[in-house]
């Protein structure tokens, strides 16, 4: 009974230690945040007084605005046509019987395993001989590209899990084809998408090397590329406190949707990258 | 349109005993396949085969944005000119630091996050639940926080340990440890995640057994359950190796390469996008490629056996 009782106790110590682990450098973000004026040198970790100053300057922050506008757009375009294309890639491989299977999920595999760094050189030079450079779809396209590996492989996981011949005993019941497949097949997948899109909207959202490469200006440079060349309100200001709130800005909602999401997300990226 | 109806047992069935010539249904459904497959295929060999050869192309001229004189071709002059340079030496270092430190620790701490997940019963979903916390930041946002925490003017660190006004960046080997520290809490939930997985499929009942048969913890920890999941050690191990190995975006936000902290992937982002020196920054992301396929290709001619079990694990 001790023993038990003893463990229990490890067991929750060893919880909280991975809850101070994981949420500390948020809680230390959120200080900083909410600091005023000089308090951010205060060296301490939880604000002595607090304000919300810094959330005000950074909205009136064009180059916040604009970045954020950005983000939401590209990552939202980009999550959309990769989740399309990937659904026809899983369909075919969880449905179909045709050689090349093995192929695509390779190539999708190595693609995953891309020192996408190599390509800012060749990209820039391309981007600025069309005029994709400093543009959204200059930006969109890779994101397909790179978001796609993770959508083919986490999408055919769950689409191999779907009993496919429900929809031919739909059929046999009376459904037309379509019906059938609407009416079984879409509901059953459905959630697998919707995981799929979470990942891949996450992975645009991330993403650095190009936001920083291909981009100059707030017409299509994303929030992390912003954030990093961000000044503060004057030259003379250290913008710590404003990255710190534009930070909290752009981390909150993410956070929120992951803890909404998080059974689908851990399905989501481990049956994707232990069970393929 | 019957075809794409047919039950997959018996496509499976087929599968085994190949028919001597191909049937209309099996045509067509190749054909299907190869239609569906077509856009993502092309789409994600567009964007790296073919500016992968134009890096290759490019690495032959001497070609630099500012420069007037345009492009002029040079051989392997720039790949001479690159590994030549200490710099480029010391930028290999610093990365197989990086990774090293990172990659080793992430795994023994994603190992232990991962044994206290699978074992806690109170508080399992809370605590489930936060170590996505830092899966979902943007690795910038991290990298900030990060370097906030040990910045001279403002960080509580130094306050906390006790060290007065020690300037973690003003050197080396403390910028990066900062830099690692960052890399680590980033990365390790995802590892634990991935080896919590794996723990879920170890058998239960063997464990037991050698309980029974009077094993201590260590003898279960090393004969029973890392064997067993060797698989998702190899897959976590493979995948960090290579993510550490180009390592940019912390180094970007908490040093920009000061303090002899540059890595590889920030130096393919100074020559190609800070000095448009398309050139030499074309040779640096070719070296910087082939780096990584011969990390690639080492894990996977070492451990193939390992990484055949993975596929053996897919129904």
């Amino acid at each position: 009974m001790t023993t038990t009782r003893r463990s229990q106790v490890a067991w929750i110590i060893g919880a909280i230690l991975i809850l101070l682990y994981t949420l500390t450098p948020i809680a230390w973000m959120i200080s900083l945040s909410l600091k005023p004026g000089d308090d951010i040198y205060n060296k301490q970790f939880l604000p002595t007084d607090w304000s919300l100053e810094n959330y005000r300057t950074v909205f009136q922050t064009d180059l916040f605005t604009s970045a954020l506008r950005n983000s939401i757009g590209i990552s939202f375009i980009s999550t959309a046509f990769s989740v399309i294309i990937a659904m026809f890639v899983a369909y075919a491989i969880a449905r179909l019987d045709f050689p090349g299977k093995k192929v695509i999920l390779s190539v999708a595999l190595a693609i995953a395993m891309f020192p996408v760094i190599s390509l800012i050189g060749p990209l820039f030079d391309m981007w600025r001989a069309v005029g994709l450079f400093d543009t959204w779809l200059g930006l969109i396209i890779p994101y397909i590209s790179f978001t796609l590996p993770l959508s083919i492989w986490t999408l055919s996981a769950f689409f191999r899990e779907i009993p496919w011949e429900m929809e031919q005993a739909a059929q046999v019941d009376g459904a037309t084809p379509w019906q059938a497949f609407r009416r079984v097949i879409v509901p059953l997948a459905a959630p697998g998408v919707f995981t799929t899109a979470i990942i891949a909207f996450f992975a645009g959202w991330n993403d650095f090397v190009f936001g920083v490469s291909l981009t100059s200006t707030d017409a299509a440079r994303p929030v992390p590329a912003a954030l990093a060349f961000f000044t503060g309100a004057s030259q003379f200001q250290q913008p710590t406190a404003a990255i710190a709130a534009a930070s909290v800005v752009v981390t909150v909602p993410i956070v929120i949707v992951t803890l909404i999401f998080q059974r689908r997300i851990v399905a989501g990226l481990t049956s994707g990258a232990v069970k393929g | 349109m019957t075809v794409t109806r047919e039950p997959p047992a018996r496509a499976s069935a087929r599968r085994k005993a190949p028919p001597l010539e191909l049937t209309d249904r099996a045509l067509h459904e190749r054909r299907l396949g190869w239609l569906l497959s077509a856009p993502a295929f092309i789409l994600m060999l567009a964007v790296t085969a073919y500016p992968m050869a134009n890096a290759v192309y490019l690495s032959t001229f001497s070609y630099r944005l500012t420069d007037p004189a345009g492009k002029e071709f040079v051989g392997l002059n720039n790949y001479l000119v690159v590994l030549t340079d200490p710099l480029w030496w010391e930028d290999v270092g610093t990365t197989a630091l990086i990774t090293l430190v990172t990659v080793s620790l992430e795994l023994v701490i994603g190992f232990t996050l991962a044994m206290v997940m699978h074992k806690i019963i109170f508080g399992r979903r809370t605590v489930r639940t936060s170590i996505l916390v830092p899966y979902g930041i943007i690795t910038v946002v991290s990298a900030f926080a990060w370097r906030y925490a040990f910045a001279l003017d403002s960080g509580f660190v130094n306050n906390w340990l006790g060290l007065g006004d020690f300037d973690w960046f003003g050197q080396r080997w403390s910028a990066l440890v900062a830099i690692c520290a960052s890399e680590i809490w980033k990365t390790t939930p995802f590892i634990a995640l991935l080896l919590l997985a794996g723990l879920a499929q170890v058998p239960g009942s063997l464990i037991e057994a050698a309980h029974v048969d009077g094993a201590t913890f260590r003898q279960r920890l090393f004969k029973v359950i890392i064997p067993n999941m060797k698989a998702a050690i190899m897959v976590a191990l493979l995948f960090r190796t290579l993510d550490a190995w180009r390592v940019f975006d912390n180094v970007f936000v908490m040093t920009a390469g000061a303090s002899g902290t540059e890595t590889l992937s920030f130096l393919a982002y100074r020559q190609n996008i800070t000095r448009v020196a398309l050139g030499v920054g074309s040779a640096v992301s070719v070296l910087l490629f082939l780096s990584v396929l011969l990390i690639a290709f080492i894990f996977i001619k070492g451990f193939k056996t390992d990484l055949g079990q993975v596929r053996g694990d897919r129904r």
